[in-house]
């Protein structure tokens, strides 16, 4: 640290970020909360009308239904990835072209757009020409309309999404693993611990931060979920798919409901900063 | 018998890594293949592995369909301009908060610390309205400015700027260096990997993002790549998927490539978080 040559200096350095941090991140949130007071179609003029926008998501039992879906589609997301990102990282943490290739071929879903991914599995899951349909029907199993059912939409798009950002938790995983020591793990080999205890004990408390981290980013990512589920079944059927940005996307651009759609939106801040606070909290208590 | 055992868990391992490789390629593979096929073999032979009769139809539909190479274009330069202009900001940002004492560090570090936390989809019912009151919906603008400055990106540069010792920009001072050219012609140079990192991560992520140019656009003056592709598919029957898949390769080429030569700074900057 040091002083700044001019008084002047850290404000024309920081001044740029700041204003726009503080347009784009800070000033859009109290926006919501005040347009969540209103009843707005865009059209009229907004007409002030107290809670009722929250009272409305409220009783209707559209928030919680909407909470309830994204709280089981993300468990079902963080699960899926840190288990299978957890075991990609063990089963490929080794030297050799083939098994950097391989890392890679993993990775690489996570750089290709989600519009992509998402068309993509559209295709394979199609309930008509696609290779899942009809692999299953060689072996017995007849129309399978998995998109097309409240109950297997949600577990088939958490599919995709662990599908594209597992290689994201591996990489993390590998960043971690290879932070421990050699020496450690050799030591214990020798004072003859097995696999699965070296594993139990040395391996997994040493990568428990990583663990953390990768745990709450791919909780953030799946509650912001909406690529998916706009390209891949526009929140239906029955809306057992429309997941708390697609609600929120629902009811301005659709419904044109500016002041419902602000109410979710606060709620939507509420529910995931409580997320993220609750889980690192977990983590560290157990550490 | 040891030695055969080790072999044996050896190609075991090398094998189920193949299946890993197997389940995460197909895919791309598939969607490359039934590009190459023709509607009429897609619905009468949906199975076969190998198109009969490779053709490029299905390209010349993508292209007939959609203007490829204007959305293209509109995609670069979205995703070029908010990865610059980022680093532009985060530089000095970053210097002043690693670097600097003054009044007010701390609440402008925490400021960036917040911002780490709230997504785009937090904030874009009242952008929208915010643009739309300044009749800026459709515009460049509404896709490029709101993410002018990044909190990751200044982070980044903050954490790097730590570890560069204060005789550097002491040295510097001394020499007469202004503080511009201290920021933009020392230090940047020293931070060439995480600035090569911040760029990549930005301009992926932008390239690729479906979500604000979807929220941000209503017509087809600054439509995206993405967006274009997405309209490939009308909800309905009978999907031209040789068509979706052509259009699919087009958009997911260029990160592909891209992601192949430049591999090491993307991990980089996912992993120096």
């Amino acid at each position: 640290m040091m002083r700044p040559r001019k008084w002047s200096d850290p404000g024309w350095m920081l001044a740029p970020t700041t204003i726009l941090l503080i347009v784009f991140f800070i000033a859009p949130i109290g926006i919501a909360v005040y347009q969540s007071f209103f009843s707005w179609d865009l059209l009229t003029p907004p007409k002030a009308v107290g809670g009722a926008n929250y009272l409305a998501i409220f009783k209707s039992g559209e928030l919680l239904r909407v909470t309830g879906r994204t709280l089981f589609f993300s468990a079902m997301v963080v699960t899926g990835a840190m288990s299978i990102g957890l075991a990609l990282a063990l089963l490929l943490n080794r030297r050799g072209l083939w098994f950097s290739f391989v890392r890679s071929a993993v990775f690489s879903a996570y750089v290709v757009s989600w519009v992509a991914v998402a068309l993509l599995w559209l295709w394979i899951l199609d309930p008509d020409r696609g290779i899942v349909a009809k692999g299953l029907h060689v072996a017995g199993v007849s129309s399978v309309k998995l998109l097309n059912h409240p109950d297997t939409v949600l577990p088939v798009l958490a599919g995709v999404t662990v599908w594209k950002i597992t290689g994201y938790a591996m990489i993390m995983f590998l960043t971690g693993l290879q932070a421990i020591p050699n020496e450690v793990i050799e030591a214990a080999r020798l004072d003859g611990a097995g696999a699965w205890s070296r594993f139990r004990f040395i391996i997994w408390p040493m990568l428990r931060p990583t663990g953390t981290f990768v745990g709450t980013t791919s909780l953030v990512i799946s509650f912001q979920a909406f690529d998916v589920v706009r390209v891949m079944t526009q929140g239906g059927p029955a809306r057992a798919s429309t997941l708390f940005v697609y609600a929120i996307y629902e009811s301005i651009f659709m419904n044109l409901r500016v002041g419902t759609a602000s109410a979710l939106t606060v709620a939507f801040f509420v529910v995931l900063l409580s997320l993220s606070w609750l889980q690192i909290r977990a983590w560290r208590q157990k550490a | 018998m040891k030695i055969k055992a080790r072999l044996f868990t050896s190609g075991f391992i090398h094998v189920l890594a193949g299946v890993v490789a197997l389940l995460w390629l197909f895919p791309y593979a598939w969607m490359t293949l039934t590009s190459f096929k023709s509607f009429d073999e897609i619905i009468q032979r949906p199975t076969a592995l190998l198109p009969g009769s490779p053709n490029l139809s299905a390209y010349r539909e993508v292209f007939s369909q959609v203007p490829v190479g204007r959305y293209m274009l509109i995609t670069l330069w979205v995703a070029t301009a908010i990865a610059l202009i980022q680093i532009a900001l985060a530089l000095p940002a970053g210097y002043a908060l690693a670097k600097l004492r003054f009044r007010g560090n701390g609440l402008a570090f925490g400021l960036v610390l917040a911002c780490l936390l709230i997504p785009t989809q937090m904030t874009f019912v009242p952008i929208f309205l915010m643009f739309s009151k300044l009749r800026l919906v459709n515009s460049l603008t509404s896709l490029i400015l709101p993410f002018g400055a990044s909190a990751l990106g200044t982070f980044m540069v903050r954490q790097a700027l730590l570890s560069v010792p204060d005789e550097v920009i002491e040295a510097a001072r001394l020499d007469g260096a202004s503080e511009f050219t201290i920021v933009y012609r020392v230090l940047a140079p020293m931070l060439k990997p995480t600035l090569i990192a911040i760029f990549l991560v930005s301009f992926v992520f932008h390239y690729n993002d479906y979500f604000w140019p979807l929220v941000m656009t209503t017509d087809d003056s600054v439509r995206t790549l993405p967006l274009g592709i997405a309209l490939l598919r009308e909800p309905g029957t009978g999907v031209r998927w040789d068509v979706v898949m052509a259009g699919n390769v087009i958009l997911s080429l260029p990160m592909i490539a891209l992601f192949s030569v430049s591999q090491r700074y993307l991990i980089l900057g996912l992993t120096k978080r």
